[in-house]
Formats: structure tokens, sequence, C-alpha cells
């Protein structure tokens, strides 16, 4: 009786998945457990026969970083096909900027990618801002740049703990969170938030800064590249972490830029783009800083990349500290947002890649449009390539050097 | 009734077997797992557990309350018998062979009644610990196996693999002492290192590096951890268990990890003696009893195992495959005639181990060295490939 509760159970969860599976463009369905109960023991397997094995990789797994779920067909633990399926945590957040007012998408955009809340904030405003044309004051235009390369550095952290424990390297976790933890205290102290910081406007900022929050801030970027040093002392040249990542899921730059992929993946492939440098929004013209470039374009020359884009924000942190003056951190920016009927596209170097905001207004105080160019979900386009011809340890470890975040895969 | 006659020998087995499976997994459960999850703690800038009684030492006692009365799940299609003996399998192999592990000479109970610190001496003391102690492996793979689970199975086949390429090496770096101990008994081990005045460490260091690296990939310990693997194979092999099969499986592994390190100290460093026992400056040392030496020395392995864990990232399965059959078994079976060598070629053998220990010692340094050297090259070498102005602001 039980028994047959739980097999139909099984039965309606298989049937669910494999519809899934073939939204998701899997060949044929799951041979899930309760799929054909009688069938698996009527034809036991003869010996030596090799047979494929088709692996539901999450959505609850330690290492796919929410919920992503991988459809893998394995022989043994090598991967013969990797096919990545998303939308669990899809929430609708670009028709939800269609129902709501300009200033009202902006807490949408925390959600997005999660761990870096601000740079969404800014491609968000960015692209109201081109559309009404207005000029951001330079105040404003530092303090956003400091927030954007705290963020960076904090979403980097992020990856470099949770890629250590994809790889079993549980240490540098702690290390990385440590320093995250500091970072989300000056975003506490600049906003109130921590995660979802909301901490941008439509033409500037909400707040200007507190007491002596430039000078901590100084204080921790001075100590931060000797944490940074910590890190890498762990890793960098450690030879398991170089066994298991150097030569693991190599993209060329060609095949990087055909799958339009952004961000450190790009660089780490030798190719030197980066918005900051290519496209400069804000003052980062201004600024003083190296594009790291790797030229192998494996998981180890991504690793190395983003360490190397951490020491480089805090170079541009300190930059801006020097050069912050006192002045308006909003621009003018009319009460009511009805921003002219155009379409315009603006996008910003998010620590994931190209974040863009396409927006189609229409005249009225709400977008007609908007849509987003999420990197994470462009760049997780890659992963059944990177994937095959692997093994399933490294999988993990190529789920985590694409540096995903499922809020932004989904949406 | 006086003591003697009411503790025969044969009592006295008894007890000390009693002791053994009692005594290990509270040891285990409250002082192995606390000192783990505490020097974790302290290496991972973070406190570890420290709620339960004071400093956290009950923390155990908690565990275990958990782990017995959390419901007992057996998966519905799972091969219902295996999965019960998987993990019964996983820890009995491990106690039992902590009956022949020395923990100390005699000791004086009573008037007239002395014991040995061991439960038994047989002449094939280690042939003993290698045979039964690969048996708990049956249990991960077992267990792997009848879990049906796509992940557990996987983590069963990796323990398979693991067991067949290291167990080999392991057996292979012991040879080598067997010739310098010309017995296989345990106990005759420590007696001969005390008569020749030299621990085998010296002349056994390749040896001892083998047998060690074996012994954590044995026992499925970072960065050797594939079977488990939470981060790829969720918790490969235990995935499918809890309560109290789950906690068989947690005392099979940390008593593995104990009789590895047992092994080592009994087998290289001296067991129960003190350093230089017959070095008259450090004849103080003898005041510390040989059973506190003994639990010193297993205490500074399982720091080792801790260490190891909170620095390593983990290998790849085929890297692990590798490593065993591409550079340790080679090694082992060179050292074998090295130390055949030179216990051959000189007509004392104690000069020849003597001098044996100085080649690798000085050998062992050399390639610390060179080790370090190319690591700074390296190092350099990374920083030039990026932009210079990119290099690390003073």
């Amino acid at each position: 009786m039980s028994d047959e509760k739980i097999s139909q159970a099984e039965r309606d969860e298989a049937a669910h998945f494999a519809s899934r599976a073939a939204a998701a463009g899997v060949a044929r369905p799951l041979a899930g457990k309760g799929d054909t109960p009688a069938s698996s023991s009527a034809e036991p397997p003869t010996l030596f026969d090799v047979q494929e094995m088709e692996l539901n990789f999450g959505p609850q797994h330690p290492s796919t970083h929410g919920v992503l779920r991988i459809v893998l067909k394995v022989d043994g633990e090598k991967i013969l096909q990797a096919i990545p399926d998303v939308g669990y945590l899809h929430r609708g957040t670009e028709k939800l900027f269609e129902t709501e007012t300009y200033p009202m998408g902006i807490p949408h955009t925390d959600r997005m990618d999660y761990v870096a809340a601000a740079t969404n904030n800014h491609a968000f405003c960015l692209a109201v801002e081109k559309l009404l044309d207005v000029e951001v004051p330079r105040r404003a235009q530092l303090i956003r740049v400091i927030l954007d390369e705290l963020q960076r550095l904090s979403s980097h952290l992020v990856w470099l703990g949770t890629s250590g424990i994809d790889l079993g390297a549980v240490t540098p976790f702690w290390y990385a969170f440590r320093e995250r933890e500091q970072i989300l205290d000056f975003f506490e102290e600049y906003c109130g938030a921590r995660l979802t910081l909301n901490c941008m406007r439509i033409g500037g900022l909400p707040f200007d800064l507190t007491t002596g929050w430039i000078e901590r801030l100084f204080e921790f970027v001075d100590d931060l590249p000797a944490r940074i040093d910590d890190y890498e002392q762990l890793l960098t040249d450690n030879r398991i972490w170089k066994k298991r990542t150097v030569g693991i899921g190599v993209l060329t730059a060609a095949e990087c830029i055909e799958w339009g992929l952004t961000g450190p993946i790009i660089r780490a492939s030798g190719v030197e783009w980066d918005l900051r440098r290519a496209q400069p929004y804000e003052c980062y013209d201004e600024l003083d800083f190296v594009v790291p470039v790797r030229q192998n374009g494996d998981t180890y020359d991504r690793y190395v990349v983003r360490v190397q884009e951490m020491r480089q924000s805090v170079r541009i942190i300190r930059q801006c500290l020097e050069r912050i003056e006192a002045g308006d951190i909003r621009g003018k920016v009319p009460r009511v947002i009805k921003p002219p009927a155009e379409e315009i596209y603006a996008s910003v170097e998010s620590p994931k890649g190209e974040l863009g905001f396409y927006c189609v207004s229409n005249g009225t105080n709400r977008p007609y449009r908007m849509h987003c160019r999420p990197p994470s979900f462009i760049n997780l386009q890659a992963l059944p390539k990177l994937a095959k011809g692997h093994l399933i340890s490294d999988l993990v470890a190529l789920i985590g050097t694409i540096d995903i975040v499922l809020g932004e895969v989904d949406r | 009734m006086t003591a003697a006659k009411v503790l025969t020998p044969t009592v006295l087995t008894y007890i000390k077997v009693v002791l053994i499976v009692a005594v290990v997994p509270a040891i285990v459960g409250f002082v192995v797992v606390l000192a783990e999850r505490r020097l974790m703690g302290f290496m991972q800038v973070r406190l570890g557990p420290n709620r339960v009684g004071p400093k956290g030492t009950l923390q155990g006692l908690a565990d275990l309350v958990k782990l017995v009365t959390k419901e007992d799940v057996t998966p519905a299609r799972a091969e219902k018998l295996v999965h019960f003996l998987a993990p019964v399998l996983a820890v009995i192999p491990a106690l039992t062979a902590l009956a022949v592990i020395p923990m100390g000479p005699s000791v004086r109970l009573a008037r007239h009644v002395s014991t040995p610190l061991y439960v038994a001496d047989i002449n094939i003391g280690l042939l003993f610990l290698l045979a039964i102690t690969s048996i708990g492996v049956y249990g991960i793979i077992l267990g792997g196996w009848a879990s049906n689970n796509k992940y557990s199975l996987l983590g069963g086949l990796r323990s398979a693999a693991q067991l067949v390429s290291y167990e080999v090496p392991m057996g292979l770096s012991l040879v080598a002492v067997l010739l310098m101990t010309r017995s296989l008994s345990l106990v005759e081990i420590v007696q001969r290192q005390d008569r020749l005045h030299l621990w085998f460490i010296f002349p056994g260091l390749l040896s001892f590096f083998l047998y060690f690296v074996s012994g954590v990939a044995e026992t499925n310990r970072n960065p050797f951890d594939l079977p488990e693997a939470e981060s790829e194979l969720v918790s490969g092999f235990n995935t499918e268990y809890s309560g109290v099969k789950f906690a068989f499986f947690f005392l099979g592994e940390y008593a593995a990890m104990i009789i590895i390190s047992c092994v080592a100290v009994t087998v290289f460093f001296g067991g129960w003696l003190p350093p230089f026992p017959h070095v008259r400056a450090l004849s103080f040392l003898h005041f510390i009893p040989p059973f506190v030496w003994f639990l010193g020395k297993v205490g500074v392995f399982l720091f080792t195992y801790i260490w190891f864990r909170s620095t390593f990232p983990r290998y790849r399965f085929d890297q692990l495959m590798a490593l065993g059959w591409k550079t340790m078994i080679p090694l082992a079976l060179g050292n074998i005639v090295v130390v055949a060598v030179a216990i051959l070629a000189t007509p004392n053998r104690t000069t020849g181990l003597v001098r044996l220990g100085w080649i690798y010692g000085a050998l062992f340094v050399v390639l610390f060295l060179l080790a370090k050297l190319r690591q700074a090259l390296t190092r350099r070498d990374r920083l030039e490939a990026v932009p210079a102005s990119a290099r690390r602001t003073a």
C-alpha cells in the first residue's frame, strides 16, 4: 500500500522531470527510478556490459550554486553530454519592470545577481539615465565606482570561496568570507542593506557617505592585498589545485567571441575586453588600472584573472577615494520620470561580465519593455561544451569557474 | 581472594577487549571529533562547536543522542540486508585491528598482576592488520552499491578503485620495513627499535611517506576523500545513510584513521619509546609513561590528518589512480631494493640502516630545498605573466 503510494509519487516526479528535460532538449526521457520499476529487474545487465547512466545533477546539489539542474549522460564518471536546465528561480523580473515606474524597478535588480547588487543597480540606472540624458554629478560617479568595485571584490570573494569548496579546499572559503563580511559592513553603513543594496538612484545616489566611511575604507583596502596573498598562498601554487584546474575547460578566444562570453572568462582566453576600458562609463576613463589578461583560457587562468582583478579593484577604490570631493550626489532629475519614447542599451562590467539593460520607452512613466543581458546566463551556455569529455569532478570545477548566480540566470 | 586470582590473564584480556570496544568509540566521539572541529575552526578563523558543555566538550554526547534518536531510513529500493551490513562491516574490522596495536609494555596493576598494554601479540601482526583493515573498505563499497542511488554507487566505485590502487603501495612500503625488522610482530618491531637504538623512520623515510599517503587514501580523508566528496557526489557512499548506521560509518572512518596512525607510530616512530631512549641526556624523558608517549605520537598523526583536511583541495579520481600506480608503486618497489642493498652491502646490519638513514635524510633536505626554489621561480613567472603594472602595489 505504502509502496504503491511511493512509486506513484515517484512516477509523478519522474514525469515532471521528464517533461522539463524534454523542454530542455534532452533527447529521451529520464530513466528515473520510479519510471519502470519492473523493467530494471527483468533485464539484469550482463557482466562487462557498459551502460550509459543518466544522472540528475541538481537542482538540489551542493555544487550547483543554487537551483541549477544539469542532466548528465555519463559513462562511468566520464561526461558524454551535459545539458543545463534552468528556470527554477524564474520570477519574471523583466515583466515586473513593465508594471512599475522606473525608480521602482531598481530594487528588482538587486534580486537578479544577488551577490553583486550594486552593479545591477548601476546598469539599470545607467540605462534610464541614458534615456533621460541626465548628467550624474562627479561625487556620485566616484562613489558609484567605489561601490561597484567593492561589489566586484565581494562577488569575487564569494566565487573564490565557493569554487575552492567545489574542489575540496575548504579553508579559503572562510578567509574569503571574513573579508566579504567587512565589505558588507561598508555597504550596510552606507545604505542599510548588506545584500540587496538598492544603493543607486536614477541620476545619482540615495545617500551621501557617513562620516569616517572613507577613512575606514582606506584602512580596509590597505589591508586587503595582504589578505589576497593569503588566499593565493593556499591555492595558486598548490599542486593539487593546479592539477584540478590547469587545462580543464579550455575556451579559445574565437569561441568566447562566438558564444558572446564576457567577463573574466573572455579575458582568461586572451581577449582584453573589459567595458570599464572598452566603453568607459562614469569616471573609469580617468582611472589607472590594468585589465588582467591570460592566454590559456582554462580554469586556472580564469582563477588567476579573477584574483588579479581583485588586486586591480583595490587600486581603483584607492584612486577614487583620493579623488573624492564635496558635491551633489544627485543630478537634475524630474520628480516624475517620463523618458522620451526611445530605445536604448546601456551596460556595465559586472563581476560576471557584461551586464546590460535594453530599455524601450513609450513616453509613459513605466518602461514598455526592459530586457536584461545577464552575463551569467550567457556564460552558462558554454557549460555543455566545456563539460563534454571531462569527469564529474571537473563538472563541479567548471560550474564554479563560470561563476553563475542563478538569480541572474533565471531572473 | 587476591587480585592475582581474580585478574587472570584471560580475564585481563576480556577487560582489555571491552575497553577497546567501549573506549575507542568514546574517544572518537568525544575527543577526536571535537578536536578536529575545534582545530579546523582555529585554522579557518572561526570558533567551531563551543555551545554544548564547557568549551563544547559535550558536543560528542549531543551528536550521539542526535544520531541514535534519528530515524533510520532505508531507501525503498535498496538492497536491505547489504545496506544494513555495510556500516557494520566498516566498523568491526577497524575495532578488531586495534587488538594487535601495542600501546605500551607491561604495566603492574596490583601485586603479582601485570599485563601488557595490548590484547594480543601475534607473530603475523602486521599482516593481520593489512588484511583486516582492507576489509573495512568493503563496507564502503557495499554501502554505496546497496543504497541504489547513483551518487552512492559512484562513491562506492571510487572507493573500490582507491582500494586497488593504494593497498599495493601500502603493503610494499611495509615490506621495506620488514627487511629492517625481520619480524611481523608489532611488539617485536618496537623492541627491535629499542635494541638497535634507531627508530625506523630514518632508514624508512621513503617507506613512511608512502605508507602515510596510502594510509590517508585508504581512510578516505582529504585530499583523497573521493568516495564521500561532498561537493561532487553529495555525500557519496553514505548519502542514503542516517542515524545509527551513519554513525557506524563515521566511527569506522575515524577508527581507521586511528589505526593508520597507530601503525605509523609503531613501525616508524618507536611505538611507546621516548625519543632517543638510549641517550643519557634525554633520560629524563623516561619519566613520562610509555603509554602517554604512544598516545602523544598518535595524536600528532591525527593532527596531521586534520591539518591536511583544512589545507588541501581534493584530487580527481583519475589523478588519484595515476599517483598510486605511476608514482607510488614504482617508488615503493625501488625502495625495497635500496633497503635490501643497504642491509646486504654492509656486514653490520645496523650501520647499513644508519647510513641509509643519512642518505634518505640528505635526499629529503635536498628535494625540499629544490621544491622551495622551484616554487619561488614559478611564482615570479606567474607574476610576470600579467602586465607589469598589474602586479601587486606596495
